[in-house]
Formats: structure tokens, C-alpha cells, sequence
């Protein structure tokens, strides 16, 4: 089939064509980006934090009237009370281990410093090092969380330790995450060596190398440390207290439904609301409701986009059809196939379409550049644009085939019938 | 004239009943999206204290210097304030109304021993704190600045916290215990809780699905031990342990507030601020010079990025939507419009001015901005209920319906649609009659 006749005819409706081609373009400048929006969302949603996240909860509950934690005798108070907590917790049917924790992955309130393999840098008046975020807990923090070991060993319960909140000593042994271990030692041999917490003077030995421990926020500002964690074998004491609960398979919802009458009868002086017994999943939820709900904004945007655009092609070429009944019959008299009338209307939507992604493809590419320089976007890949420019094209030819259809079965008698 | 070309538009509309759904279903969708993104974005975007933002002010002072800074950043300093200096602002006392404050959450242990003690949230502030942000109090009122030099127990409850303890009664006199002391009710808010909650917005990043059900005197709670429960930022390791150790340190962790009624007055308090830290450099403490910042509050608000860039980057796809679903009506116009080139030619032909053409056609195009407009509304309507499900609730639950939102979407589609239908019209308006009856 020849070109010619097409684009002479297409001269005839130049507003018409601009316009879907305009609009094929925008279809396709909003919709790469969304659902690049979309992929990048569901890429941090599916990260694996490194924990074993199924028959796992977290407990969170603050004393009443305790003592400030600020001297000796109250923290050695307050650890009683979290000691209290922990056996009666540990002894609880259902439960398979709890750990006391400051902070758990994804639960959005955490410590953070920074670590360095050089001692003392506090004369700079600023920590200098990489930075990670700490979790304090005990020797039961490996098997409660799932943590992988891939290099050296737990820490025994003689090596557990406990300090104020507010006290700033580092531990003198940690566990750290491989990413971390692997950035502060290059060549690997992060096992054995001594680092230094916070600009401390004091060593810490590294005594062992978990796989991944995502930290505690999932917000861009620590998008630079994700998987840089420093586990302190310490039982923080404060007037709140956190306990990361195994429970065995299957029982989860059971031993959830235990903890908060058993701690009341502990210790009835403590505050616990809804919130305080979480399951992880609730954790995790509850971390990612914000790019979830983007992507299921983007979501529906896109698809809205989609179908006013392949509705807009079948109403003009309706009625394009309707316009040149006429002419399609004369054709049809002369000899034109049915099939001829068929190409002519998808080569004459090819056209249009081939017209509208390219100006989608610099418009799509324009807008993400925009994006990255006024929101936090990274580059779209070439492959995203690919696709929803082979996309475009399909839904073009998909939405133009029922007209087109309808245009082949005009009988050649049209043409002697007045328009 | 108007009923006529009413009654053509439906006509013509009926005659193609896909065609008109299309367009109708375009606009709406195209409308509602916009309208429901602009919902949300309109809620966490709007001006917290409309008739007094721009007489509030938050001082900010260089407390680390330049190694505190982000290397290759900005010159700007800490967002927070240290103990030290907060304090010393405060006893300076040179803005008509200030207040520091921090976020504490401390627990409460209701009168009746049945119940469970609750945790809630609040701040510790100053006296000025009220009369500064016109808190609208139910019962009693803020306390005194008697109470804040002599560390008072006096609270502020939040009408949720009032009900919960007291039910609806006025509880103005009575003691409510805190942290295990008993605090005398001087006043209960009026169901106040503004969004973003802009008075400490290091603290609460803004949104916040935490009430604020107490308010306490700021020396109060530090001399009570009630430790902050928002951020801690810290440069340096403190040299003492504990929370005093942090009162000691130059870790940040408090907000700042001041109202300064006029230009006079905030040249003034930008000239005390540079001042405080050239004394500061003088005595040593700090070794730059003064690098002071002091934004009211809009200014403020956009520095800590209040508005999620989620929630702009939303509004903008919608508005690109609304935009396609435009060009598609326009596309779809034309065609229908030319199509009856036939009777635009007799019309002419009969005497009808260009002026009839386009009362007509436009009539029609504003039929369909209507209509779409109408579907518009229901679907943002459903929009904005179901915007929970897919948003964090401290945002989700900001964003309502309201008379103006309802009144803008109606006339966003008419004029948006008549807009569409411009061009369409203009080209049917040039229909030539001659050509037209010749050729048919």
C-alpha cells in the first residue's frame, strides 16, 4: 500500500491529527513516568529487610512513675523491671524467644551515629566515619529476628550488658551487617578488627557479620546507610521498653493475644494502647502505606489516561469512517479489498501514533528530567520509554480495529448514494 | 434564544450517545482526579495560622558551625535549638511573645484505679505559648508567667484528655496526675489541633497523628526530668550522661518560636540575634562568626519541606490527566462540530450570524462541561473517601470536601469544557454556506 494517498488525506484533518497525536504523546509522557514511579516503589516495597519477618512481633510499653534513668540506683532499678518483663514474656506458651530491643527494621524511630576505624575524631566537632544506626539488644537478637550469620559468632549471654538510654559507652564487642563491615574494611576482613563508635576512644572488636539488617527508617535522608547496621550487645534502660517476640509457626495471633494481660500482671503501673503489640506485617505496612498508596495513585492514573486515550482514537476514527463512507465505497467499487480499507485505517493510525510517541518519547524524557531536578527521581530507564512506546502503538492499533472493521464492511454501493 | 440552542445541543448529544458519554466520562475522570489530588494537596499545603503566619518567626542560630554542616551543602544552620542557647533567648525576652519548647509524651494515671494508665503526647512551653498562637481554650486558660519562673505544676489538657478524665464537665481546678505528680488544671483547649503542626515542625515532620492532649510549664518538666520524646540531633558526644548531660550539651532538640508584629521589630530581633552570636564569639563558645536565620513562618515551613513531594508529584499527573482528557474533548469536538457542516451552511444560509454559531455549539460544549462536571463530583467525592486506603492516615484524614472545593470543581469542567470547545467552534463558524449547499 502506498503512503501517498494516506498522508493527502490525513492533510485534510490536520487539527484532528495534531490533537490525537498531541494527546498520544502526553498519554505517553505521563505514563512512562508513572509507571516508573510504580516500579521504583515496588523495588523499596519488596527490598528484604534481613529479618525472618513471618511469627514475629514487637512489643512497646512504657513504666509509669519509673525512675529517670539518669543515676546508678535507677538504672539498675529499670533494668529489674525490664528483666521482670523478659522472663515472665520468655516463659509465656507459644513464645519461641524474645529479645529487648531499642528498635526494630522499618518501625521508624531509631539511633543513629557513625562508626570509623580510627579512635577519637571529637576535636573536629562532628563524627566523622560511616555512618550506621545501632540496634541494642541481647543475645537472643539473632534467632528472635532471623538474623543470617555469615562470618563469626553470637554473643553469649555473659557478654550482654546494660546502660541508660541516654548513656553514651560503647559496647566493647558488636555484630555488624556485611555491607557496613565490607565499606569500613575494604578487602573483607572486616572479623576481629577493632572500630570505634561515635568518635569514641574506646575499641569495639567486631565478633561476627550478619548478612542484612535494613535500618529502622525507610526515608530518603537514609537512603545513603540502608543496610548499615551496628548491633550492641546491650539492654538499653529507659522508662519505655521494646521486646521483638518469635512466636513458634503458626501461633502468632494466639501468643499476640497473651502478651498484654501477662505484663499487666507483671506490673499494672505501665501504659500499652493498641499499638503496643504489633505483628511485623503490621511493622511493615504501616512503613510503606506512603509508597504503596503512590503507586496505586499512579496506578489508577495511568490506566484513566490509557482508556480516555484508546477512547479517543476509536470516537475520531468513528466518525472519520462515518465522514468518508462515501469516498470507501467509490474505493470499493474500484476494487479495493476489504483487507485495503482495513490497512488503510491502521497504516493511517500507525502514522498518527508513530508521530505522537516521538514527541512522547522527548516529552517523557523531559518531564523526568524535571522531576529529578525538583523531586527526588532518578534517571528513567531506556527500557520503561521502549515499552510504553511499543505500548502506545498497540493500544492505537487495538483501539482503531473496530472502526476500521466497520470501515471494510461498507458495501461498494455506497458510492452511489448520495453522502 | 438560550432554550433553543439547549434543546439543539441535547438533541445533538442524544443523537450520538457513545460519542457524549465519552466526552462526559473524560471530563469527569479528568476533573475528579485533578479535584481529589488537590484535596489532599491543598490540606497539607495550606497556611496553618492564616491571619498570623506572617508575624510569627523562627530564630535560627549556628550552634555547631561549619563542621556541623553538610559538606557541600548550604551555608544554612541548624533547623533546632540546644538547651543553652534556647535558654538564653528566652531570658533575653526581646520579641513581644516566645516560647521554646520540646515534645514530651508522658504518661497519665486516671483518678479511677480500674483504668489503665495512658500514654499521651504534648509539649513543655512557655506562658507566651498561647497568647503567641491564639489557642482557643474551652474552660480556663494558659498559665502564668508567674508559673513558668516558679516551675508551677499546672497543665493544659486537650478536650479529648478532658472528657476521658472528667467527662464534659469543666475540670478547671482539678488535678490531673502526670508521670506520678499531681498538676492543676488551669485551662482546656478547644479542640485544637492544627495541621501541619507548625510550631515544632523538627519534631513531628510536619503531620502528626498524635494529639496533643498536655501542655506543660517548659521549666517544669525539665526540672520534673520529663525527658523530649521528638528528634536528637547531636554534633559531639555529651560530656555527662543522662538528661541533664543533654541540657548541658550542644545537642539539638527544641523548637523556637517568636512573634514580631512589624518590620521595625523583626530588623530589631535579626540584630539581637547577630548580637547574641558575636558574643558568643567573643566569649569563645562559638568560633565562626554569626550566621543567623530568621524565616517566619511560611518561609519556615517550605525550608523543612513540609508538603511531601509525593503529594505535589500527584497533583501534577493529575493535572497532566485533566489536560489529556482536554485535548481529547477538543479532538472529539471538532470532529462532531464539522460533521454538521451541512447544518451550519443552511443555518448561515438562512441569515444566522457567525454570533448564533457559536452561542449554539458553545451551549453544547458547556452542556457536556456540566454534565461531566456533575460526574466529576461524584467521583471526587468517592475520590477523597477512598484516598485512606492508599494514603498515610496523618495525611488522608486532612483532606475533605468542602462547599469551595465542590463550587470549583463544578466550574473547573464547564470552563475547562467551553475552553475545549473554542476552537471546534471557531471552525464551524467558518463553515462557508455556499460551499456547503453547492456541495451536497
Amino acid at each position: 500500500m502506498k503512503l501517498h494517498p494516506i498522508l493527502a488525506a490525513l492533510r485534510k484533518h490536520k487539527a484532528g491529527v495534531v490533537l490525537i497525536s498531541l494527546q498520544i504523546a502526553l498519554t505517553l509522557a505521563i505514563v512512562c513516568n508513572a509507571v516508573f514511579i510504580i516500579g521504583q516503589r515496588i523495588q523499596r516495597v519488596n527490598r528484604p529487610t534481613g529479618l525472618n519477618e513471618s511469627n514475629l512481633f514487637l512489643v512497646s510499653q512504657q513504666w509509669v512513675g519509673a525512675p529517670s534513668g539518669d543515676d546508678a540506683a535507677s538504672i539498675e532499678k529499670l533494668d529489674s523491671l525490664q528483666l521482670t518483663d523478659l522472663a515472665a514474656l520468655r516463659a509465656l506458651p507459644g513464645v519461641e524467644s524474645v529479645a529487648p530491643i531499642n528498635s526494630i527494621p522499618l518501625l521508624n524511630s531509631s539511633w543513629n551515629g557513625a562508626v570509623d576505624t580510627k579512635p577519637g575524631n571529637t576535636n573536629q566537632g562532628s563524627f566523622h566515619g560511616t555512618r550506621t544506626t545501632y540496634y541494642f539488644s541481647d543475645e537472643q537478637a539473632l534467632p528472635t529476628l532471623g538474623l543470617h550469620l555469615v562470618a563469626g559468632r553470637n554473643f553469649t549471654a555473659a557478654e550482654v550488658g546494660h546502660q541508660g538510654f541516654r548513656d553514651q559507652r560503647g559496647p566493647s564487642l558488636v555484630i555488624l551487617t556485611k555491607p557496613l563491615g565490607d565499606k569500613l574494611f575494604p578487602k573483607g576482613d572486616a572479623l576481629g578488627k577493632v572500630i570505634y563508635l561515635n568518635g569514641d576512644t574506646a575499641p569495639s572488636t567486631i565478633i561476627g557479620l550478619v548478612e542484612r539488617m535494613q535500618v529502622p527508617n525507610v526515608a530518603s535522608w537514609t537512603s545513603e546507610y540502608t543496610w548499615n547496621a551496628t548491633i550492641a550487645p546491650t539492654r538499653l534502660d529507659a522508662n519505655f521498653s521494646r521486646y521483638a517476640i518469635r512466636s513458634k509457626p503458626g501461633q502468632l495471633d494466639a501468643t499476640m493475644r497473651l502478651i498484654m494481660p501477662a505484663l499487666y500482671k507483671v506490673n499494672p503501673m505501665r501504659v500499652m494502647d493498641d499499638n503496643s503489640v504489633r505483628s511485623f506485617g503490621e511493622i511493615r505496612d504501616r512503613a510503606y502505606r506512603a509508597d504503596r498508596g503512590m503507586a496505586i495513585l499512579m496506578g489508577v492514573v495511568a490506566l484513566i489516561l490509557l482508556c480516555v486515550t484508546a477512547a479517543g482514537i476509536v470516537g475520531l476514527t468513528s466518525f472519520w469512517v462515518g465522514q468518508r463512507h462515501r469516498q470507501i465505497g467509490v474505493r470499493r467499487a474500484l476494487g479495493a479489498r476489504k483487507i485495503d480499507i482495513l490497512h488503510y485505517f491502521q497504516i493511517e493510525n500507525l502514522l498518527i501514533a508513530g508521530a505522537g510517541v516521538l514527541i512522547g518519547v522527548l516529552l517523557a524524557i523531559g518531564l523526568n528530567m524535571w522531576l529529578m531536578t525538583n523531586y527526588e527521581m532518578t534517571r528513567i530507564p531506556v527500557m520503561y520509554v521502549l515499552t510504553g512506546v511499543l505500548a502506545m502503538l498497540a493500544i492505537g492499533q487495538a483501539a482503531v480495529f473496530v472502526p476500521a472493521r466497520r470501515a471494510s464492511n461498507v458495501p461498494p454501493v455506497e458510492a452511489t448514494r448520495a453522502a | 434564544m438560550f432554550s433553543y440552542y439547549l434543546e439543539l445541543a441535547l438533541r445533538s448529544l442524544r443523537r450520538s450517545p457513545g460519542l457524549t458519554a465519552l466526552m462526559v466520562l473524560a471530563i469527569g475522570f479528568g476533573v475528579a482526579a485533578s479535584m481529589t489530588s488537590l484535596s489532599v494537596f491543598r490540606a497539607v499545603s495550606g497556611d496553618p495560622i492564616p491571619w498570623k503566619s506572617s508575624k510569627l518567626f523562627v530564630p535560627q542560630i549556628d550552634i555547631w558551625g561549619p563542621s556541623g554542616r553538610r559538606q557541600g551543602g548550604d551555608n544554612e544552620p541548624q533547623d533546632a535549638m540546644d538547651y543553652t542557647d534556647a535558654m538564653a533567648l528566652m531570658r533575653d525576652h526581646r520579641a513581644k511573645y516566645q516560647s521554646a519548647m520540646y515534645q514530651i509524651s508522658p504518661s497519665v494515671v486516671p483518678a479511677n484505679a480500674d483504668q489503665h494508665p495512658l500514654n499521651v503526647g504534648g509539649h513543655a512551653v512557655f506562658s507566651e505559648f498561647f497568647p503567641m498562637l491564639d489557642v482557643p481554650f474551652l474552660y480556663g486558660s494558659g498559665w502564668s508567667a508567674d508559673d513558668d519562673a516558679q516551675s508551677a505544676a499546672v497543665v493544659v489538657i486537650s478536650s479529648k484528655l478532658n472528657e476521658k478524665l472528667f467527662g464534659k464537665t469543666n475540670s478547671v481546678g482539678k488535678t490531673v496526675n502526670v508521670e506520678g505528680h499531681d498538676y492543676r488544671v488551669v485551662g482546656v483547649l478547644d479542640n485544637w489541633n492544627p495541621q501541619p503542626r507548625f510550631y515544632d515542625v523538627v519534631n513531628t515532620g510536619g503531620f502528626s497523628e498524635q494529639v496533643e492532649d498536655v501542655f506543660i510549664p517548659f521549666q517544669r518538666a525539665i526540672a520534673m526530668g520529663i525527658p523530649n520524646d521528638g528528634n536528637t540531633n547531636c554534633n559531639e558526644t555529651p560530656k555527662e550522661s543522662g538528661f541533664v548531660g543533654m541540657q548541658h550539651s550542644t545537642c539539638i532538640w527544641m523548637a523556637y518560636m517568636v512573634e514580631l508584629d512589624d518590620a521595625a521589630a523583626v530588623t530589631a530581633y535579626r540584630q539581637y540575634l547577630d548580637g547574641y552570636a558575636r558574643e558568643q564569639q567573643q566569649a569563645g563558645r562559638f568560633t565562626w562568626a554569626p550566621n543567623n536565620r530568621l524565616r517566619d513562618l511560611p518561609a519556615f515551613l517550605e525550608l523543612e519541606q513540609v508538603v511531601p513531594s509525593d503529594t505535589k508529584v500527584s497533583l501534577l499527573v493529575a493535572l497532566g490527566l485533566l489536560l489529556v482528557c482536554l485535548v481529547n474533548t477538543v479532538g472529539l469536538l471538532l470532529a462532531k462540530f464539522l460533521r454538521r457542516s451541512g447544518e451550519i451552511g443552511v443555518r448561515r444560509a438562512l441569515g444566522a450570524p457567525r454570533k448564533a454559531i457559536y452561542l449554539q455549539f458553545l451551549t453544547e460544549a458547556g452542556v457536556i462541561g456540566l454534565t461531566g462536571g456533575v460526574l466529576g463530583l461524584l467521583l471526587t467525592g468517592v475520590g477523597v473517601a477512598s484516598i485512606g486506603l492508599v494514603l498515610p492516615k496523618s495525611i488522608s484524614d486532612l483532606a475533605r470536601l468542602d462547599l469551595s472545593l465542590l463550587i470549583f470543581t463544578l466550574v473547573l469542567a464547564v470552563v475547562a469544557t467551553l475552553l475545549a470547545g473554542l476552537y471546534p467552534t471557531f471552525r464551524a463558524s467558518r463553515v462557508q454556506p455556499a460551499w456547503q449547499l453547492k456541495s451536497n
